[in-house]
């Protein structure tokens, strides 16, 4: 079963350690512009959301390299970058929605997001759960059961016939 | 490590050099708060003014900031202190130092003055020293946005001063973020003087990391310790205000100035309060124990702001100090010490002061403009506010700190301010707690409980287990035998977080039950590819408390500046738990302990580094002038 990388900003604490490990792993040295992921904040509003590639079924990057450099890979579900392929073009960074394409500052390649291979860091090491790699056939029953949460809260106290208005 | 610079700028000639540091530095004393204050010793002329241009400002990233060891985001800041002339040091969390460890630099030596307002911009190598008249009078929240408007950059990271920096009041912070706050001995003041307004940096460099599959194998193992823990959960959940509860049942919170040691009916102060305002816990970098609470601000002119905290210091300063019940006042007051760039616990402790003298009668309403200082009254504490930051009336004598507020309100004035060195106790009241007192009484910054406090475990373990540990009879929080020891103990391995740019909290405040030596020696090497032992960790630790001793020694520090306020000689604790009500410090005792903590620190009876212990930490050519 495929399996998805889910974010919840709701937890995410802007702690930045998945930019931390991203890098890490990949280069061997900690350097935020070099990761694959990025915690955008609103510093003066207390917001931080966890941005990342979203390894989209109908991928605009895909639709648009010349040369089918960008494929998908189903066993991981991810879109991965075939460097033989690649002739750095840029349009890909151009047209990602999301802003997930990158040129790495170092080796002026095409970098992506690619999971990790399996076993993405940045959900390994986030200590709230904000980032989870899960099935995703179910990834919203966390968030449903989240959701439910509440109401099932006031049932419990009010009594199974109370109303809530 | 790549090669990390050091920056002098001089902002009277408007010069700026950039250095290496040498291998031999970090193996003497690592970085952060270890190369800090050996900058400081040895850039800052002994007797210098600390609002001249002769001050040197310090602004110090760890050995290990910004990368894979857990919560690696602090900041160190040091100076000669504004406030009490001695060795000024304070420490921030949040973003800022790893941004200046990503644009290149470790550390940063700020002399001179400008003539004109300024702030420092720096980026990937490059310093500049740019006009900053637009940003006079701005707040700690518009200066950063302004900045990052003009370059177009929202990940630029700003440490600044707000108006109370600019006002040059003598506990007048450098902020970092909404409430990162480098918040002790008045280093914003020294900024101010200097007219530096603002540090911006932006960095897009990397820090390599020596064995980078080690050190994340090791950062999950550490994850993995703070998942198991009970106290982490709840710390995690609650920040530190949790603190607040457990002090306070005892007794051992700061009430009215002192006349208290706890806050009677005070159930409305504790954690669980803050709940209800809290919309989700905020982190610093790298750091999964996110120990503060972000809400909007409840009531009052800022109503609907956003805002971080409060930590514990800030809420009890603003409550329980003065005696004002409400977590609402230690929202609403947070808010407005974060937004003039204020030390909270200074501010506190001065207003409470004020209150009491007030009450007392040794000063009236001509002193205070007609207004009616009086206890628990949460208007007359944000009108206090102002007018410290501002310097108005009152609050222009406030604004000069515990030694020249004493001279200008006179004799009568200073039994009542509880202050050591010249700087303003905390919110702790130590008077149950012998090692504590004497903790606060030899911190080299003055009144303080970050340089040497002890676990709150510390105290509660088997004694063969204690012994075992710590290698000697740990006192229990109450007790006075073996206090000195202690206390060295924990001043000693307090220095490592500080000096890697690491923050005190996920050890749970250096807990014996968690983290020590090993860890700090295992991180260095994975990450820093540094090799050293325990035992050698433990002497750089030495030579950098040592060190801060002879700064304070060399401007005329002597032994009887390690005292505490006559209040904790002559007042017994009136309130409090068995062992907790009834207590003071004995005199006799004391000096006795005091006795204990220099043998132990290779020092003289007067507080003075041997000779013999400076040749064995390699301090006998201070200052060397290496870099």
């Amino acid at each position: 079963m495929k399996k998805m990388l889910i974010v919840d900003h709701t937890r995410c604490t802007g702690c930045r350690l998945c930019e931390a490990v991203c890098s890490a792993n990949k280069n061997g040295a900690v350097n935020p512009n070099r990761a694959m992921i990025a915690i955008i904040k609103w510093e003066q509003s207390c917001i931080a959301i966890p941005m990342l590639c979203q390894q989209c079924e109908s991928a605009p990057c895909m639709a648009v390299c010349p040369v089918k450099a960008l494929n998908r890979d189903e066993s991981i579900g991810r879109v991965v970058v075939n460097y033989d392929l690649c002739i750095g073009c840029r349009f890909c960074v151009a047209v990602c929605p999301f802003g997930a394409m990158d040129i790495d500052s170092v080796t002026g390649k095409i970098i992506k997001c690619d999971l990790c291979d399996g076993e993405p860091m940045c959900a390994k090491f986030c200590e709230t759960g904000a980032l989870q790699y899960v099935d995703a056939g179910t990834a919203n029953r966390e968030k449903r059961r989240l959701a439910a949460d509440v109401l099932s809260d006031l049932i419990r106290k009010s009594g199974v016939k109370a109303s809530v208005s | 490590m790549q090669e990390q610079r050091i920056a002098y700028i001089d902002l009277s000639s408007g010069q700026i050099r950039k250095e290496p540091i040498p291998g031999k530095m970090r193996r003497m004393y690592l970085g952060g708060r270890g190369i800090d204050v050996y900058l400081m010793y040895n850039h800052i002329p002994p007797r210098s003014d600390p609002m001249g241009p002769e001050n040197v400002l310090t602004v110090s990233a760890g050995l290990l900031g910004g990368t894979l060891a857990p919560s690696s985001g602090r900041c160190h800041i040091g100076a000669k202190s504004p406030l009490t002339g001695l060795i000024g040091s304070s420490n921030m969390g949040g973003f800022f130092a790893p941004e200046l460890r990503f644009a290149g630099f470790d550390h940063l030596v700020v002399k001179g003055q400008a003539e004109k307002p300024v702030y420092l911009w720096i980026h990937d190598g490059d310093i500049e020293i740019r006009d900053a008249a637009h940003l006079r009078g701005k707040d700690t929240f518009e200066t950063p946005a302004v900045i990052r408007r003009d370059h177009r950059d929202e990940d630029i990271k700003v440490a600044c001063i707000g108006l109370a920096g600019e006002n040059l009041v003598r506990y007048a912070n450098v902020v970092g973020g909404l409430k990162n706050a480098a918040g002790r001995t008045g280093m914003g003041c020294v900024m101010g003087s200097k007219r530096l307004k603002a540090i911006a940096v932006r960095g897009t460099q990397g820090l390599s990391i020596s064995h980078a599959k080690e050190a994340m194998g090791y950062l999950e193992h550490i994850l993995g310790l703070l998942r198991d823990s009970q106290t982490m959960k709840e710390f995690s959940r609650l920040g530190t205000p949790m603190w607040h509860d457990t002090s306070d049942m005892v007794g051992r919170v700061r009430n009215r100035n002192f006349q208290r040691n706890q806050v009677p009916d005070g159930r409305s102060l504790y954690a669980e309060n803050m709940l209800k305002y809290s919309i989700g816990m905020a982190a610093c970098f790298g750091c999964p124990v996110h120990c503060r609470h972000k809400y909007v601000v409840p009531e009052g002119p800022d109503k609907g702001k956003y805002m971080e905290g409060p930590e514990w210091s800030t809420l009890a300063a603003l409550t329980a100090e003065v005696d004002c019940r409400r977590m609402e006042t230690a929202l609403v007051g947070n808010y407005l010490v974060n937004k003039y760039g204020v030390d909270s616990l200074e501010l506190g402790s001065m207003v409470s002061w004020a209150i009491e003298l007030y009450e007392k009668g040794i000063i009236d309403d001509k002193a205070t403009d007609g207004l009616k200082l009086e206890w628990g009254n949460e208007q007359v504490l944000y009108e206090m506010i102002h007018r410290i930051a501002k310097r108005q009336g009152l609050g222009d004598i406030l604004a000069e700190g515990p030694r020249r507020a004493i001279e200008r309100l006179g004799e009568k004035s200073g039994y009542y301010n509880v202050h050591i060195k010249g700087m303003s106790c905390l919110h702790t009241d130590e008077r149950p707690t012998p090692s504590h007192a004497l903790g606060i009484a030899v911190a080299t910054r003055g009144a303080d409980h970050l340089r040497n406090r002890p676990g709150m475990d510390a105290h509660l373990l088997p004694p063969d287990e204690g012994e075992r540990l710590f290698g000697f009879k740990v006192p229990g929080m109450t007790d006075w035998e073996g206090s000195g020891k202690l206390i060295r103990w924990h001043e000693l391995i307090y220095t490592i977080p500080d000096a890697l740019g690491l923050c005190k909290f996920y050890p749970l405040f250096m807990s014996p039950s968690t983290i020590g030596y090993d860890d700090y020696c295992k991180l260095v090497n994975y990450i820093a590819g540094l090799e050293m032992s325990p035992s050698e960790m433990t002497d750089i630790a030495e030579r950098i408390c040592t060190l801060e001793r002879m700064f304070n020694n060399r401007e005329g520090a002597t032994r009887k500046d390690d005292t505490l306020p006559e209040r904790y000689f002559v007042e017994p604790t009136p309130l409090g738990l068995f062992g907790f009500k009834d207590k003071m410090i004995d005199r006799e005792r004391f000096e006795g302990l005091l006795d204990e903590y220099y043998e132990v620190h290779g020092w003289d009876r007067d507080g003075v580094p041997t000779s013999e212990t400076l040749v064995r930490l390699g301090l006998d050519q201070e200052p060397s002038h290496t870099i």
